[in-house]
């Protein structure tokens, strides 16, 4: 047979998808096997470029490439089974869709004659993940394969990337036909905005130089479209204050002078009050979340507002916004550093200085301070020693409730994509699933999961999942027997009536990271924090389990209360 | 305010779906929705009606465009348009006076009579909503069986057209 001839040669759907996603470069997919996806199982099987990680779930499947999509420069692949398998991945995949995650999970269908007949494990995928991807496809036809994987991954990655499914029916799998991967696709449906208009990005600029109290907030946008960097080069060259929402730690030194800490609903005292009083808003790759903004009515009162974004309708969604500048963040920063450069004027210095003092002012109010008097473990206190002995260059990722609120707080994120949690859905048990993602990114990276006993035991069979891999995660369990957020708003708000935010039979932690395999510690003491990370940092191919008993009673603070505007914080 | 957004969007199973299932998860209202392909086969055009504040509205729009099916958009609101909407009204007509009387509307709203039994006419009326509502208010005195609308379709006046 001819060299032409082979290449010409049939091959079946299955083989197909293990080319298409050999030719994105993709190394490693999550996932779990079942009826409908057994010929692709089977075609993994026989080739060596593709690796698969099985997970015990497929929400750990989805979350797991979700942390390796947030941690890393390229796209998570996730591939589960039709019908339960779909479902179970829902979750992750409106994860994925809220935090703007590039994800292409592959799902199972059942055979296309059987579409529609309540067939076994069949459920309408295209039909459930609608409202929650990017986009989503059914491919009909072994012809369409490659294209559509193609398509696929080129729409998760581009513009305002997210999640998109490719549903592929088992009798797909099994026909054949030429192998063909496509170099570039053109949609006509689908062209994002690259570059930022030049005539918005000189009205930005003249605003930008003619602030008096300015304000810098940037948000998820700006690591995503990795533009950390020019982000840096632009608040330093201006000297103004920067904010970073939840998504957006680590899109700017944490360790920098100019940078106030996070900002929002649990944001610290300066951030906000700043927001409150800036004359000129500058938004990055922020969404103006009503987790950020608290009451709308009362954000930002005296701001002009420019607002860079990949996604037009981010623009003017939530808040009426003065310069809108829809384009990629890096490459806009880049031409806003170059306007800066060529503008005639400098920032108003005197201003600024007075502007710097009265945030001084605001910042001696030390909000982020804690007493550590009571003899009781401080969740906060476990988070800052792990940032100090990891020299805060750890990847870290969270689960969601007050343990992901003391992590964004205390460990000061100096660079993009260390920082791997739940903004948007807010969704329990990502941190473990996170991690292993993250830690297949990043094998030699130290990778800690800050959560809390019961965000944990949500995923926490993806504990099996680790063992098979040998992945060394560093757990850090905040256990306070509570459901800790839900307590403090039942205590804030419900008059302590704390229906269900007690947990009445926990685990015992340490067996059961024994049982899976693994090291667990518990600490009760503080002094013996700091003894128990080191041992278990050192404890280099192991994952460590380590269980905290904090004390109960602590909230998170500072505090803007829903409806309150972001002047009126709760402090402790 | 009212606006009429006509969309072009890719002919592929499920786009509908997604424009319809746009408009119910983000609470936006849809008055009527009219779709089929176009002289382009691998097109579909949408006329949309809903009503919104501006703000809303922009959001509808930029909502859409943003959705990978939809091609391009047009809020005919903007421009010089036409709308036109079809009425398959069915009648009942078991006296000559009737038959005489509804045969007179019919004719003063330029509509059709296209089918004749027994003790019943179908009209077929075309225009803007307004006058098949009026249409059907004149109709009062009978007994109307049935009412088709087709919801409404819109073009731009002049030079402003939809088109990739």
């Amino acid at each position: 047979m001819s060299e032409s001839a082979s290449s010409a040669t049939a091959i079946t759907g299955a083989e197909i998808f293990c080319r298409s996603l050999e030719a994105e470069g993709v190394d490693v997919v999550f996932g779990y096997p079942g009826g409908a996806v057994l010929h692709i199982y089977d075609a993994l099987y026989r080739q060596d470029k593709v690796s698969h990680v099985l997970v015990r779930h497929e929400q750990g499947a989805v979350h797991a490439a979700e942390g390796y999509a947030k941690s890393s420069d390229k796209p998570g692949v996730a591939l589960v089974t039709s019908g339960p398998g779909a479902t179970n991945a829902i979750t992750g995949i409106a994860d994925a869709y809220m935090d703007s995650v590039p994800l292409v999970v592959f799902t199972g269908q059942v055979p296309t004659s059987m579409i529609g007949n309540d067939a076994f494990q069949e459920v309408d995928t295209v039909g459930i993940t609608r409202p929650c991807v990017k986009h989503n496809f059914l491919v009909k036809d072994v012809k369409d394969l490659a294209t559509t994987i193609k398509k696929a991954f080129y729409v998760a990655t581009t513009g305002r990337p997210g999640p998109v499914v490719v549903d592929i029916p088992k009798d797909v799998t099994a026909d054949t036909c030429v192998f063909e991967y496509p170099d570039s696709i053109h949609m006509r449906s689908y062209n994002p905005t690259t570059k930022g208009h030049t005539g918005q990005i000189r009205k930005a600029v003249d605003l930008i130089l003619s602030a008096k109290q300015p304000m810098i907030y940037t948000g998820g946008g700006v690591i995503l479209g990795r533009g950390s960097e020019a982000l840096t080069e632009f608040t330093r060259q201006l000297g103004y204050p920067i904010t970073n929402t939840l998504m957006g730690l680590g899109g700017y030194p944490a360790s920098d002078k100019q940078f106030l800490g996070m900002l929002g609903m649990h944001g610290t005292y300066e951030a906000n009050m700043a927001m409150h009083h800036a004359d000129v808003l500058i938004a990055i790759g922020a969404r103006f979340d009503d987790r950020v903004t608290g009451n709308i009515e009362k954000f930002c009162p005296h701001a002009k507002i420019v607002h860079v974004d990949v996604d037009p309708s981010s623009i003017s969604k939530n808040v009426k916004v003065d310069v809108p500048i829809v384009g990629e963040v890096e490459p806009v920063l880049r031409e806003l550093i170059k306007g800066l450069n060529e503008a005639g004027s400098k920032p108003d210095a005197e201003a600024l200085a007075t502007w710097w003092k009265q945030i001084a002012e605001w910042q001696a109010q030390d909000c982020l301070k804690y007493d550590q008097t009571s003899g009781l473990i401080k969740p906060q206190y476990v988070v800052q020693k792990f940032w100090e002995l990891t020299e805060g260059d750890a990847y870290v990722t969270s689960d969601v409730g007050q343990h992901q609120m003391w992590a964004a707080q205390f460990y000061g994120f100096d660079k993009p994509n260390r920082w791997i949690n739940s903004g948007g859905l807010g969704t329990m048990g990502v941190g473990l699933p996170f991690a292993m993602g993250v830690q297949f990114a990043h094998p030699d990276a130290t990778v800690g999961c800050i959560t809390g006993e019961a965000s944990i035991q949500m995923c926490i069979q993806e504990l099996s999942t680790c063992f098979q891999y040998q992945l060394p995660l560093k757990i850090l369990n905040l256990n306070n027997r509570y459901l800790g957020m839900v307590r403090q708003w039942q205590e804030f708000f419900y008059q302590g009536r704390y229906a269900m935010s007690y947990m009445d039979a926990l685990p015992d932690f340490v067996k059961l990271a024994e049982a899976y395999g693994h090291v667990g510690i518990q600490i009760t003491q503080p002094g013996d924090v700091e003894g128990a990370i080191r041992e278990a940092l050192a404890q280099k191919d192991r994952l460590v389990f380590m269980d905290f008993i904090t004390d109960q009673s602590e909230n998170v603070y500072p505090m803007i209360p829903a409806g309150a505007g972001q002047n009126e914080m709760i402090l402790v | 305010m009212r606006h009429i957004i006509s969309v072009l969007l890719e002919n592929e199973s499920g786009a509908l779906s997604r424009v319809a299932g746009l408009f119910s998860a983000r609470g936006y209202n849809i008055e009527s929705l009219t779709v089929a392909p176009t002289d382009d086969p691998s097109l579909s055009r949408m006329t949309i009606v809903t009503s919104g504040s501006d703000e809303i509205v922009e959001q509808i729009t930029k909502q859409l465009n943003k959705l990978i099916d939809v091609i391009k958009l047009l809020d005919m609101t903007a421009y010089p348009h036409i709308e036109r909407e079809m009425a398959l009204v069915k009648v009942r007509v078991p006296e000559a006076s009737e038959r005489e009387e509804v045969k007179r509307l019919a004719d003063i709203f330029r509509g059709r009579i296209i089918d004749v039994a027994l003790d019943s006419y179908v009209i077929e009326i075309t225009g803007e909503g307004s006058k098949l509502d009026a249409f059907l208010v004149a109709l009062d005195a009978f007994t109307v069986l049935e009412v088709v609308r087709s919801g409404v379709m819109g073009i731009a006046r002049g030079e402003v057209a939809l088109q990739i």
